[in-house]
């Protein structure tokens, strides 16, 4: 039973030193700098929407929305800087539409009590549907070229790696991540034992909203206009990350680590079956498999 | 006549054998006890009886015929029917459909046609009970009762019942087992668990005793020597008194009056002081634990509570806690642990902000009094990262009353302390409320186990429907006097 609990602990990690390993001999282009700098800007984007996801994921919630709430914050961000306000002001703007958006969702989850699914699936459709009618589905352009540096290298990385240890951080240093732990792993008891669950709900939804809103900054900043169907299905590359590195869905059990791992297991296998000419049809099929073998891992642990 | 016959019985869990090479019979017609600490391997034993777990070794007959090992749904059919500790109702649905459920005939349900046979196999349980109300507002003994008319539905030969008192009171307890005496009448093999030694003497016609996984002896009941029984399950000699208590109750620390939440209880007045435990006793049913609930801010309720001289109103648990008032649920899985949290980070979840000063948690300054607890409370682990899931009932239980106690609280609201928990650790239990007191811990304890309650308590408070209905010093208590108040028409 530990044996399980062992290993399914770290098998993304193993997951992800094997798959590296075989990339590694088969082919010769993997391990080449340009690719691997490649691999990783690829993946910063999921990498900072699954950061989010998992603390939502940790107390049992979910959050649909992200998707569209990096095209709405992308819109927004876009548009403040072609109305001439600087870059920063359109980074702020793109942040604190994620941020309201999540505050939204915490609201109505904790507050009317509906389940988070509903909730998230309805703002997923309501800030798609706003960044749409926003410009009439078209784009923004005529951002200030200093943007794009957000998403260049060192930058963009940057961002991910401190988004990832102010997750780990929050999570397991501070009395927050233990509540979120204690919230996803039996609510009625953290309630009893005096955390305010309600406030906890209300902060990973924020928190959630804030990595969405960063993301669809950085996604403007790559394709250097406002596009409003940016992020398109993100949530659910944000959610496969999150569940493929370990974190259940029933909440109370994961890792930030296990998350990053995730991601970047699900980036390299995109990137190894590109190497290898797979079509992109046949490489959601592969995706798909390896969600389910993740998940069925989780049951096995647990069985 | 041999019903029910095990040979052989063993199971492992990786490395720890759990049971070993057991061999155990049901008459028709007889009570069966099944008796041992916990983790003696008994739930063990009664799963594989019931087909939910399969053996490594060993069979399991029916008069004579093998029982499919591991198929819980053939072996229920075959006539062997298992309630278990944890209710399965499905809260929403009716007595009827609930009763029925798994049983159901034919393409279409018949509601009128269930509902009837319902009705009659409650009246056989000397129930009285709406078939068609839903289970959710049925108190715990009528929920129990509903788990064993389900059980009976079927053809049932053998009946399986894991503690089946361990939530009931006294007077629920007596109706179970006239049922129960009437069901062994009709023949029917019936194998009782319980850790209450009072109920083997006046039910059990035989008793198993198991320990460690291992038979150790079958004897008729009748006769049997109280203090052997214990040391068969105990394998050592534990005195079984309750610890000598000294009261030195100090001044007033809680004042409750007139404290009502309708339609849950309606009128509750008492007092309680430093230093003292007071006894909640009463029926199930009476209010106890949504008084407990609504003092400890977990539950909306009007009137006054006084704490240290002042009134107080707790919107939520954190209030309370925060004032010093610290509850431990009856009920660990559900609203006690969180099972997949280490050990450690139960005990503290009250206290974190103490140990993150400026933000972050200061980890050394935790461990430190994560296993001065563990040292105090006697909470027993592989590590402090053991997910308290896996503890065993009464390891939880400390760890419960470490995590109440972290904060240092005037207060401590138990509900059923040691409800589930084996003789050993609830000795220590008590040996815990005793010293907890001493240093000027005020506790209300909530019980359903009438000689704890008179045992462990300094005053007692009895409740009936909801309301408040007499107060005995402990030199005045007696069982017929608490029973009186508790049940007075």
């Amino acid at each position: 039973m530990t044996r399980r609990r062992w290993i399914s602990d770290y098998a993304i990690f193993i997951a992800l030193a094997i798959e590296c390993a075989i990339l590694a001999t088969a082919t010769d282009t993997f391990l080449g700098a340009g690719n691997l700098m490649n691999v990783l800007r690829q993946n910063a984007f999921t990498a900072i929407l699954a950061a989010g996801m998992t603390f939502v994921i940790l107390t049992a919630g979910i959050d649909l929305s992200v998707g569209s709430v990096v095209g709405l914050s992308g819109m927004l961000c876009a548009d403040a800087m072609a109305r001439g306000h600087g870059v920063a002001a359109g980074v702020a703007v793109g942040l604190l539409a994620g941020i309201a958006i999540g505050a939204i969702n915490g609201l109505i989850v904790t507050r009317v009590r509906i389940p988070a699914f509903v909730v998230t699936l309805a703002m997923m459709m309501v800030a798609r549907g706003a960044a749409l009618k926003y410009t009439d589905a078209r784009t923004i352009s005529g951002l200030p070229p200093s943007f794009g540096a957000l998403s260049g290298n060192p930058a963009s990385l940057t961002i991910v790696a401190a988004v990832f240890a102010l997750s780990w951080l929050a999570l397991m240093r501070t009395p927050f991540g233990r509540h979120v732990y204690a919230v996803g792993g039996n609510q009625d008891a953290a309630w009893l034992s005096g955390v305010r669950v309600s406030r906890v709900h209300m902060a990973v939804y924020v928190l959630c909203g804030a990595t969405a809103g960063l993301a669809g900054v950085l996604v403007a900043s790559r394709l250097h206009v406002g596009y409003p169907r940016a992020g398109e299905f993100s949530e659910l590359d944000a959610i496969a990350a999150v569940v493929v590195g370990g974190t259940s869905l029933f909440g109370g059990r994961g890792s930030i680590w296990g998350t990053l791992a995730g991601v970047f297991f699900i980036g390299i296998l995109n990137n190894g079956l590109n190497l290898f000419n797979v079509s992109p049809y046949d490489q959601m099929v592969v995706k798909g498999g390896v969600l389910l073998v993740a998940a069925s891992l989780d049951r096995w642990r647990s069985s | 006549m041999t019903l029910l016959a095990a040979r052989g019985l063993t199971k492992s869990y990786g490395a720890v054998t759990v049971l070993d090479r057991v061999d155990f019979d049901v008459h028709a017609g007889e009570v069966h006890a099944l008796m041992g600490e916990n983790g003696a391997g008994k739930s063990t034993l009664i799963k594989i009886l019931g087909g939910a777990v399969f053996p490594d070794a060993g069979t399991v007959t029916l008069d004579g015929r093998a029982l499919p090992a591991g198929d819980p749904l053939a072996v229920r059919r075959a006539g062997v029917n298992t309630v278990h500790q944890e209710f399965t109702l499905v809260p929403d649905m009716s007595v009827a459909d609930n009763v029925m459920l798994g049983r159901e005939r034919g393409l279409f349900l018949r509601g009128a046609e269930t509902r009837r046979e319902v009705r009659a196999l409650i009246a056989r349980l000397g129930v009285q009970v709406d078939p068609s109300a839903p289970v959710r507002g049925l108190s715990v003994a009528h929920q129990q009762l509903i788990e064993i008319a389900r059980a009976l539905a079927g053809d049932a030969r053998v009946l399986i019942l894991d503690e089946p008192s361990a939530t009931l009171p006294a007077a629920d307890v007596e109706r179970l087992f006239a049922v129960l005496r009437r069901l062994r009448s009709e023949g029917i093999g019936i194998v009782y668990i319980s850790h209450r030694i009072e109920e083997v003497f006046s039910l059990a016609d035989r008793v198993t005793v198991l320990r460690d996984g291992r038979h150790v002896v079958t004897v008729e009941a009748g006769g049997l020597d109280r203090a052997q029984l214990i040391r068969w399950m105990v394998g050592r000699d534990v005195s079984e008194e309750f610890p000598a208590r000294q009261s030195a109750a100090g001044s007033v620390v809680l004042d409750v009056r007139h404290l009502r939440a309708p339609p849950r209880f309606a009128d509750v007045s008492f007092d309680l002081r430093a230093g003292e435990i007071v006894g909640v006793a009463g029926l199930v049913g009476a209010g106890r634990t949504s008084m407990a609930l609504a003092v400890a801010g977990a539950l909306p309720a009007d009137g006054t509570l006084i704490l240290a001289g002042s009134p107080v109103r707790f919107r939520a648990p954190e209030d309370a806690i925060a004032r010093g008032v610290a509850y431990v649920t009856e009920d660990r899985k559900a609203r006690g642990i969180i099972p997949l949290l280490g050990a450690g980070a139960n005990m503290t979840l009250t206290a974190l902000s103490a140990f993150a000063p400026h933000g972050l948690l200061l980890r050394r300054r935790e461990a430190a009094a994560v296993q001065a607890a563990a040292r105090r409370f006697d909470v027993r682990a592989a590590g402090l990262d053991q997910p308290a899931g896996t503890l065993s009932g009464g390891n939880q239980q400390k760890l419960l009353l470490a995590r109440a106690t972290m904060k240092r609280p005037a207060v401590l609201l138990l509900d059923e302390p040691t409800r589930g928990v084996d003789v050993g650790a609830r000795a220590e239990i008590y040996a815990l409320m005793n010293a907890l007191t001493r240093e000027g811990l005020a506790i209300l304890m909530i019980s359903s186990d009438l000689p704890e309650i008179l045992g462990m308590s300094d005053r007692i408070v009895v409740m009936r429907e909801g309301r408040t209905r007499g107060e005995l010093p402990r030199a005045e208590a007696t069982p017929e006097r608490v029973m009186a108040l508790a049940t007075a028409a």
